[in-house]
């Protein structure tokens, strides 16, 4: 790693109360391999312009108040090494706050999307408190490790503001909500596991509408890995027999049943399946897959599905390994 | 080159929806001298799906897969990203927990397999440039792509979580990956720089949320389209898929008209390299692509 660097800032400016378009400006200086995004954000205030504007307080990786985006990728500025993205992405550093469409004055947004998705899924432990209690809540190592790295969550908002379906699907609860419902959830003390996981099994703000893109995980400081806690959100619908049966559920569920037959996924059965009558609407699809000859209308009649060798061991293996059902 | 030989896992989508992406692929072997021993014994990896079902069942199926290619001594090559990300998830999720794969292999064993952990699971786009090298592919190129501006769409899975795929992807950077890019260069192709191609397709969640599969995939074509891309290109079948068949509907949602070729990665590779128009399948692509020949 470089000593030392010229390197160009692009901040993001704008004033929600006296502008009518953002805009970048560019700073020039010379960063030292020590430095922090958040060292970078003072001298542009303290050295360039008095008026930019950010927000920051601990300065130790745990208040959540300092994240923004450097050429995209979501930074909490007071953990970030500035070398370390100049590296990664060259001499031209772009600071943009988590989301523009959220801009009020600067890297500053309104986080109030963030605060109330975060309050729908109960972020509390619910339990009746005995007020004279006479011994301690005991947990087991098991237990506290079920949900330690869930409660490492500093609600910085860099996962939320980094999910593509918080940013066109406005009822999404996003991955910082799952994350924390997953944490009470598993939480031995806490009696609202059901009610929570109905909360986030609702069809459009709940865990079925996670696309899988892993920038949730990418995004994180504190590696809370919320991807994993919405997959075993998605687990325990079924373990707890919360899951509802929905095109989203069967969906899950139906590719055991195409594994169990064929090894392979039934690429059409599933959508049938999944979709029940409403698999209507893929009529035009699927006549552009047999107008294009990527499936034959005869495969669809006569199930002209490849099959694994060794079928048996498939599912011999589902067999003595399933453990979820959906009723 | 020297004897270069994988197994294949070739999931579920080259055998059903997107033919054209296993002929390509063995075209291109076939081209390269590269050896592909078939997995016909694999079972669909799950797809996310199972996972989000019976996360324990889709280890074990998944761990099986990797058993046949640790069978015969050969590293696990896939050609969908929503696989490599399953199979290698599944290996790293074995190789750093004992108890849980002490847990696998008694599954395992009920059918006589033992999961090891000796094969490495790695995407045909990085097993090219990695193994086969660019300029020896360079080399290959019998015709140039050079009229053609490329869009490269990296796939979520190939790229991250980046710790998972940092070894056996060159350590791609998932803010700004490059392989794709320098790999259409080789083909001497134009590669189109848009913000959208290291972002999700939305394939997922089509079914059950198809407004924001069609916002995803939509909005990352018009970027492509925007910034003068003839033709995209991916490394996924499932994005392939998405953003091939789902034009009329995404464009309809998003009130513009959405026509983009998208070609599979290895067809790319096999028009450059001269395959036969038989062996590149483009009839088989919905968005048609049959002015690139």
């Amino acid at each position: 790693m470089a000593a030392k660097k010229e390197i160009t800032i692009k901040a993001f400016r704008f004033n929600a109360e006296t502008d009518y378009l953002p805009y970048y400006k560019t700073y020039k200086m010379e960063i030292g391999k020590d430095e922090l995004i958040l060292d970078l954000l003072n001298r542009i205030k303290w050295e360039h312009d008095g008026s930019f504007s950010y927000r920051r307080s601990c300065r130790h990786g745990i208040c959540g108040a300092c994240g923004i985006k450097v050429n995209g990728k979501a930074t909490l500025s007071c953990k970030q090494n500035a070398m370390e993205l100049v590296e990664l992405f060259g001499d031209e550093l772009v600071f943009e706050p988590q989301s523009i469409k959220r801009a009020v004055k600067d890297m500053i947004i309104d986080k109030g999307d963030f605060w109330e998705k975060h309050n729908a899924i109960k972020p509390y432990v619910d339990t009746k408190v005995d007020p004279h209690p006479t011994s301690e809540t005991i947990m087991s190592k098991e237990q506290v490790a079920n949900f330690l790295d869930a409660d490492y969550c500093i609600q910085c908002g860099s996962c939320h503001y980094a999910c593509p379906v918080v940013e066109v699907n406005e009822e999404y609860f996003g991955p910082a909500a799952f994350a924390a419902a997953y944490r009470f959830a598993v939480d031995p003390r806490d009696n609202a596991q059901t009610e929570r996981l109905e909360i986030t099994a609702q069809m459009g703000p709940g865990v079925w509408d996670c696309v899988k893109c892993y920038e949730c995980a990418e995004a994180c400081p504190k590696e809370v890995n919320p991807i994993e806690k919405i997959t075993k959100l998605h687990n325990m619908q079924f373990e707890k027999g919360v899951a509802k049966r929905n095109v989203a559920t069967k969906h899950a569920e139906g590719f055991v049943r195409s594994i169990k037959k064929f090894g392979y996924l039934d690429e059409q059965d599933i959508v049938l399946y999944s979709e029940g009558l409403g698999v209507v609407k893929h009529l035009s699809e699927a006549l552009k897959m047999i107008k294009a000859g990527k499936v034959h209308p005869f495969d669809i009649m006569k199930k002209k599905m490849p099959r694994s060798k060794n079928l048996d061991e498939i599912q011999k293996l589902i067999e003595i390994s399933q453990t979820n059902e959906l009723k | 080159m020297s004897n270069l030989k994988y197994a294949l896992y070739t999931g579920c989508t080259a055998r059903e929806s997107t033919p054209e992406l296993l002929s390509s692929t063995m075209a291109v072997a076939k081209k390269l001298g590269i050896e592909l021993v078939l997995l016909d014994e694999a079972s669909c990896c799950g797809a996310s799906h199972l996972q989000d079902f019976d996360d324990f069942l889709a280890l074990v199926l998944n761990a099986r897969n990797i058993c046949y290619a640790e069978k015969l001594g050969l590293d696990m090559v896939t050609i969908c990203n929503t696989c490599q990300l399953n199979t290698a998830m599944t290996k790293e999720r074995l190789d750093s927990d004992p108890k849980l794969k002490a847990k696998v292999n008694k599954k395992l064993a009920e059918v006589g397999l033992e999961y090891k952990g000796t094969s490495r699971v790695r995407h045909f786009q990085y097993v090219l440039i990695e193994d086969y090298g660019l300029e020896n592919i360079a080399a290959k190129v019998e015709v140039p792509l050079s009229h053609f501006n490329i869009a490269p769409f990296y796939g979520c899975h190939n790229i991250r979580p980046s710790e998972l795929h940092h070894e056996v992807n060159g350590n791609e950077n998932p803010y700004n990956p490059t392989s794709l890019d320098k790999l259409i260069e080789a083909l001497e192709g134009n590669a189109v720089d848009y913000e959208s191609k290291n972002k999700c397709c939305g394939f997922h969640v089509d079914l059950q949320a198809p407004k924001t599969s069609n916002a995803l995939s939509g909005g990352a074509l018009l970027d492509a389209i925007d910034n003068n891309a003839d033709v995209m290109v991916t490394p996924c079948p499932l994005c392939q898929l998405n953003m091939d068949l789902k034009q009329d509907s995404a464009g309809k949602q998003l009130g513009r008209e959405i026509e983009l070729p998208v070609l599979h990665l290895p067809q790319m590779i096999a028009l450059a390299l001269g395959c036969t128009i038989e062996e590149i399948g483009l009839k088989r692509n919905v968005t048609k692509a049959t002015h690139l020949i």
